[in-house]
């Protein structure tokens, strides 16, 4: 097995190798870094390294596997989203403002996978603030589609996409407050999931929009994806919102197939407005597939869908202009101290901490909470919320998933969208339903168009963890369609 | 000027613009008669979790102030809120 062969395992296949002693984790983590050392100067899906950390822990993976006592994740090597703390790492959640943070403690998520025994390579590039669809909102540099390193790899967790799809990391977590983790899966052509708010405890993630945020893995296999969201889920005491529901129930039955289930297309998404005419295809050859594997596709309809980017762009700028108040210089991060008084501080402070697209956010939602607005604007968002998510509720009478494109187009170029923030927005329409209604979705690749990866999204009702991995595994099988590692260049 | 964001003269009309394009499209909100509907804010149902109050380890004042711009004799500086008099 070559060095590069390693850097194409699931977690499946790596696992077997490592316990049969074929390889060892320092070995898997000697591959991966090569092909980073190789690939990352044009990808660049990565801000930082870690190699205190795999050092430390590929070396206590190799002990454990030794002595028979291995962990489901010992020795895999992840990569983690710059908005998820780690103890003694520096993270920036993309932003300028929070350069050379380094977080006094682990989060929840990252915390639960490093005790499973992964190994972090390191800290990925995303939007700043995770506010974006295509990681061009960095503070730092674009990541790259490692597909088409023209094309943006989606966003805003589109560095941990870009490293599963170039293996340069096995497995990544992002966060999806509104399509951040299943958007750029599918752009990348990888598997990609956002779990039911409240399955994976937020404690130690840099918040952009609390009610909507949630942490997901990046897989390159449905059952990769599924192993990693079962490993990081369950009850967190620091987390008020994290539900005491047992994380292994997201495996229930999920390998059981889609024989007799009834799948929903909704109609408002499968002609959604600026669908690619090639996306459509190879939703339309999805569909085919999962009937031909026992599944009835029923139509449905989600009547209020024209209205949720409306709802979505009130709530959740709004709860990112309360949340990013935090950053006033005085206790973490960039900081104009010395400036001659307290107004001057926090305005120096933040005029060059922030991007644009941050203060973009940050005025809408000031304007949208602020008094004499507030009923107009918030408020009515928040009634729209209702009636989103009962549109999903009656959808869910019906079927047992909803099926539709995670996008409406595949990859765009680097640039395209950069000048008009509402174009960039619509790249979410099909995926920020599912965070309004606190529903679990994931992307799975279903082929191409043009060259470039399309998703499959499947969306489920609350707490239906296991019926949405259940179809997508199903498809995954049915169409043959495992997530490929791109040869970048 | 209360999100405290320091724009400089040529950003009011950059984003003036931009924003109202996004208000445009927000708009649309209107069209929804939503008199009885009741807002949602949080949208899974959890109830709150009540935990004794007792001492639990917690960060040394060290850690604490680790990421502090400008700690001073183990607080954090803050800039002056009153004048001198």
């Amino acid at each position: 097995m070559t060095s590069d062969d390693l850097t194409r395992l699931t977690i499946t296949e790596a696992s077997r190798l490592l316990r049969l002693g074929s390889i060892s984790s320092a070995d898997l983590v000697t591959a991966h870094v090569d092909r980073i050392e190789r690939l990352d100067k044009h990808v660049k899906a990565y801000l930082r390294f870690t190699p205190e950390l795999w050092e430390k822990q590929a070396e206590e993976a190799d002990r454990r596997i030794r002595q028979g006592d291995a962990p489901a994740l010992a020795g895999i090597p992840l990569a983690v989203k710059d908005v998820l703390c780690v103890r003694g790492v520096e993270t920036t959640a993309g932003s300028q403002i929070l350069r050379g943070f380094k977080p006094p403690y682990t989060g929840t998520a990252v915390g639960r996978l490093f005790e499973a025994g992964a190994v972090m390579l390191g800290v990925t590039n995303c939007d700043e603030f995770a506010m974006g669809s295509s990681t061009e909102n960095s503070g730092y540099f674009p990541t790259r589609n490692p597909w088409d390193l023209q094309r943006v790899p989606g966003g805003s967790s589109g560095g941990s996409a870009a490293a599963v799809a170039s293996g340069e990391a096995m497995i990544a977590l992002g966060t999806d407050t509104g399509g951040s983790i299943r958007q750029p899966a599918a752009l990348c052509g990888v598997v990609g999931m956002k779990p039911t708010y409240g399955r994976v405890s937020r404690y130690g993630l840099i918040a952009f929009a609390s009610s909507l945020d949630q942490i997901g893995p990046f897989a390159r296999s449905v059952d990769d994806a599924a192993i990693v969201l079962s490993l990081m889920s369950g009850l967190d005491p620091l987390d008020a919102t994290s539900s005491d529901r047992p994380g292994m129930e997201v495996l229930n039955n999920f390998g059981a197939g889609v024989k007799g289930m009834r799948l929903g297309v909704p109609r408002e998404y499968y002609d959604v407005k600026g669908i690619e005419p090639g996306v459509k295809d190879a939703i339309d050859a999805a569909l085919f597939i999962l009937r031909q594997a026992g599944a009835e596709i029923v139509d449905v309809s989600l009547p209020h869908t024209d209205y949720g980017l409306a709802a979505y762009y009130i709530i959740a700028p709004a709860e990112c202009s309360s949340n990013l108040a935090r950053f006033d210089g005085v206790r973490y991060g960039l900081s104009e101290i010395d400036a001659p008084n307290i107004t001057e501080e926090y305005l120096q402070t933040r005029r060059n901490g922030f991007g644009t697209e941050v203060r973009r956010r940050v005025m809408l939602g000031t304007y949208a909470l602020s008094s004499g607005y507030y009923d107009a604007y918030y408020l009515k968002a928040q009634k729209v919320r209702t009636l989103i998510k009962r549109d999903f509720d009656q959808a869910f009478q019906k079927c047992d998933a909803i099926v539709s494109a995670t996008s409406p187009t595949v990859a765009f170029p680097i640039g395209a969208k950069t000048q008009d923030p509402l174009s960039m927005y619509l790249c979410d329409v099909l995926t920020l339903g599912g965070n309004l209604a606190g529903l679990p979705g994931i992307s799975v690749p279903c082929g191409t168009a043009d060259g470039l990866p399309v998703g499959l999204q499947v969306l489920g009702p609350q707490w239906g963890e296991n019926v949405v991995l259940r179809v997508a595994r199903a498809y995954e099988e049915a169409s043959e369609m495992k997530a490929e590692v791109a040869g970048v260049v | 000027m209360l999100a405290r964001l320091g724009l400089e003269p040529g950003d009011e009309e950059f984003y003036a613009d931009q924003l109202s394009g996004i208000l445009g499209h927000i708009d649309r909100l209107q069209q929804l008669d939503t008199e009885d509907i009741p807002p949602t804010a949080q949208v899974v149902a959890v109830a709150s979790r009540l935990r004794d109050d007792e001492p639990r380890p917690c960060l040394s004042q060290e850690e604490a102030l680790a990421n502090a711009p400008a700690p001073v004799n183990g607080f954090f500086r803050v800039p002056a809120i009153q004048e001198e008099t």
